[in-house]
């Protein structure tokens, strides 16, 4: 498509918006282009990097049929909105639009340029028929990673530092705490907030707390490796790496880790608008899908750990076993899940409660 | 060595000519950087400096540099009134969020009423949020001698803090599923505040900048209060001679730039950004110290430095996206300019000498 008519076609995308939002008809293209959008910089780990390795892998995948283009550390606010007009006016077919404080801004884009496709993860808001949201069940891999916790720790003490109190958060501290238990009855975790996604510094202040506090297994909801830098200081401590493999700390502290992949989503989705079959979807895909990875486990954890872990891992893949599987109370005691029950998708999706063991209370 | 020592009377022409020259020597450093990074130099400037204003797509980004520069302005014109009293607010990033908290919480209590009277009362409470999370550093410099720079800058972080308990506590949206963040304000008509005529980017915020930059002119050429704070940057002592209250001018000048950074957070969280959120500031309120230095203090001066910074960041994020250039080198960019700024500053204040030997 050349710069002239691209103009054409987001003028005309902007009249067909006011006469009525219709949805332009589907049909395979021989070239896309593609653009996403980091919240952070790429660097060399954690969430922004293993979306960009997504992007490399649409790359590797379709070579000259797509030109992807990216934007690091772009504000969550009214910058989004600009850049994603931006890239849009450019000519991409697609935009991924990778934080949750996007979801406005990728509505709000969606509804000027019907034209063009735009994927927003974490988000659950699809205002337009040309946006879709998508995510990964993170918690299926907090399960594995809650069961070697609970297997390795000798105090009974884990340690979780959360970025921020939202539901996908606590998805997770439930999910490594009830695996804990469930092969450790005497294990208690104990939950630092750090109120960031990225800040080494707080990290580190927040595992040297946990630390000191006892806590002998840390698992992060945060994206440096500075929390695993401080268990390395303490003979003892082991940690997981989160988002990325975070293999340089390997075989201890770091004994495994919790991995987001996004290349079998974007390989999928851009194959898709290159097919012209793309529609507007939720996906919420976990180890089953291959979003969620589990990093090599390793020697530094006994091997009848290791197996336990990967029957749960298994399990999970083939979708024989569901993370919250009832009985599950909530935190106050009353029954959050009836034995053999298991937790409806909206419940986890809103999810604001510890359950039943988890003492601290969630910040309001 | 060399030493410095400073020019008798220097040049009014450098005066105004350091800034024009500090972002030429900007162009070419940043060139070199690009050149290095094996991206064609001529593109990514053209990119930067062109294309937002001339290029294909102008007549978006025009607009997008007024949302940009519109904060930037407001809140640099009130600092430098105090920066030049010598009056040193440091903290306005803390309340701009201030200011959008008040505001926010002011129309968020009535939501979801329909009423014409909401957006202005968001407006006041906005400045006065501003106002008051200025007052302390402000009352605390004149009772207590503490340094000004200092408390506003530490309460900064607090203000974060309390933005982000804001955002997933008390102005959290009870729809929104759990997630941080406020209802979108700039989604309900009330307290919305759109583009005042669609597609230019004028928005109140940015009325309300160009608007201080008359009143500041004004203030500065013909009203006494003006002339008050020009002598106390100048001649302190004769200041005080001449009967001005230093105290009286602490509390003007940090409640002024207090009460503008606020009402800047109050448009941004009622337009263009649409919501509370934890990442809700921006460093705008940091930004705008640069953009009232490369403005000489002078509210013209000002007008013309925010529409320049926020046109490196326009012009920044497109080469970013267009032509793979990573974000630090924009940001390096951009720190090339300040950098050149004070060292041209320096050079046209002060003059380099060979030290002399000096007998003991």
């Amino acid at each position: 498509m050349d710069r002239r008519t691209l103009l054409a076609s987001a003028a005309s995308g902007l009249a067909l918006s006011l006469a009525g939002g219709r949805v332009a008809m589907a049909q395979a293209k021989d070239k896309v282009k593609v653009g996403f959008v980091y919240v952070g910089p790429i660097g060399d780990g954690g969430w922004s990097f293993q979306h960009n390795e997504g992007r490399l892998a649409v790359e590797k995948e379709f070579g000259d049929r797509v030109e992807t283009i990216y934007q690091e550390s772009v504000p969550e606010g009214s910058d989004a909105e600009r850049v994603l007009t931006q890239m849009a006016l450019a000519g991409c077919d697609i935009i991924f639009t990778t934080s949750f404080g996007y979801m406005d801004a990728t509505n709000n884009v969606a509804a000027k340029f019907p034209n063009v496709k735009f994927e927003h993860c974490t988000g659950f808001k699809r205002e337009h028929p040309n946006v879709a949201t998508y995510n990964a069940r993170f918690y299926e891999g907090r399960a594995v990673c809650g069961t070697i916790a609970g297997l390795m720790t000798k105090s009974n003490k884990i340690g979780y530092i959360g970025s921020y109190p939202i539901p996908e958060v606590i998805q997770g501290i439930n999910s490594s705490f009830i695996h804990a238990r469930k092969v450790n009855p005497d294990v208690s975790i104990s939950v630092v907030w750090a109120y960031t996604w990225f800040d080494p510094a707080k990290e580190a202040d927040a595992a040297k707390a946990l630390i000191e506090q006892g806590v002998d297994v840390i698992l992060a909801h945060t994206d440096s490796t500075a929390p695993l830098a401080e268990a390395a200081k303490t003979p003892g401590v082991v940690g997981f790496g989160q988002a990325s493999d975070m293999a340089n700390y390997k075989p201890s502290p770091r004994v495994s880790s919790i991995i987001d992949n996004w290349a079998p989503y974007y390989v999928k989705r851009v194959g898709m608008v290159l097919d012209g079959t793309w529609e507007s979807t939720d996906a919420w895909e976990g180890i089953g899908g291959g979003e969620v990875l589990i990093g090599e486990i390793t020697e530094a954890v006994p091997a009848e750990v290791k197996a336990k872990a990967m029957e749960v891992h298994d399990a999970i893949g083939a979708g024989t076993y569901h993370p919250f599987t009832g009985p599950l109370n909530k935190q106050d005691g009353s029954v959050w899940l009836a034995e053999g029950e298991t937790a409806a998708d909206a419940d986890l999706l809103g999810m604001n409660f510890y359950v039943e063991g988890i003492s601290g209370e969630i910040p309001k | 060595m060399l030493r410095l020592e400073k020019r008798p009377n220097p040049s009014r022409f450098w005066n105004y000519a350091t800034p024009v020259l500090a972002v030429v020597l900007t162009m070419v450093a940043g060139g070199l950087m690009f050149a290095l990074l094996g991206k064609n130099p001529v593109e990514a400037i053209r990119t930067i400096f062109w294309d937002p204003l001339f290029g294909e797509f102008a007549w978006y980004f025009r607009g997008q540099l007024l949302v940009k520069a519109g904060p930037l302005i407001l809140i640099a014109v009130g600092l430098s009134l105090g920066f030049r009293a010598g009056i040193w607010n440091i903290g306005a990033e803390g309340q701009y969020m201030m200011g959008a908290i008040f505001g926010a919480a002011a129309g968020l209590a009535l939501y979801p009423a329909d009423n014409r009277l909401i957006f202005p009362l968001m407006v006041v409470a906005g400045a006065l949020g501003g106002w008051i999370w200025a007052m302390i550093p402000a009352i605390l410099r004149t009772r207590f001698r503490t340094n000004e720079i200092l408390v506003s800058l530490l309460l900064v972080y607090v203000a974060q803090s309390i933005l982000a308990s804001m955002a997933l506590g008390a102005l959290r949206n009870p729809e929104g599923g759990g997630f941080p963040g406020s209802r979108n304000l700039s989604q309900w008509a009330s307290s919305a505040n759109p583009e005042l005529i669609a597609g230019t980017g004028m928005h109140w915020g940015v009325v309300a900048a160009f608007a201080s930059v008359i009143a500041a002119y004004i203030l500065l050429q013909r009203h006494i209060l003006g002339f008050q704070i020009r002598l106390a940057g100048q001649a302190p002592r004769a200041a005080r001679f001449a009967g001005v209250s230093p105290n009286r001018l602490v509390l003007l000048c940090m409640g002024i730039s207090g009460a503008l950074a606020g009402l800047a957070g109050l448009f941004e969280v009622t337009g263009p950004a649409g919501q509370i959120s934890i990442d809700f500031a921006q460093g705008y309120g940091f930004t705008a110290i640069i953009v009232a230095f490369l403005g000489r203090l002078n509210p013209v001066g000002i007008l013309l430095a925010g529409l320049l910074m926020a046109l490196t960041y326009v012009g920044g994020d497109n080469a970013s996206t267009n032509l793979g250039l990573p974000a630090a080198s924009i940001q390096a960019f951009q720190g090339m300019l300040l950098f050149f700024l004070l060292a041209v500053d320096l050079l046209s204040n002060y003059r380099i000498r060979p030290s002399r030997k000096e007998a003991a």
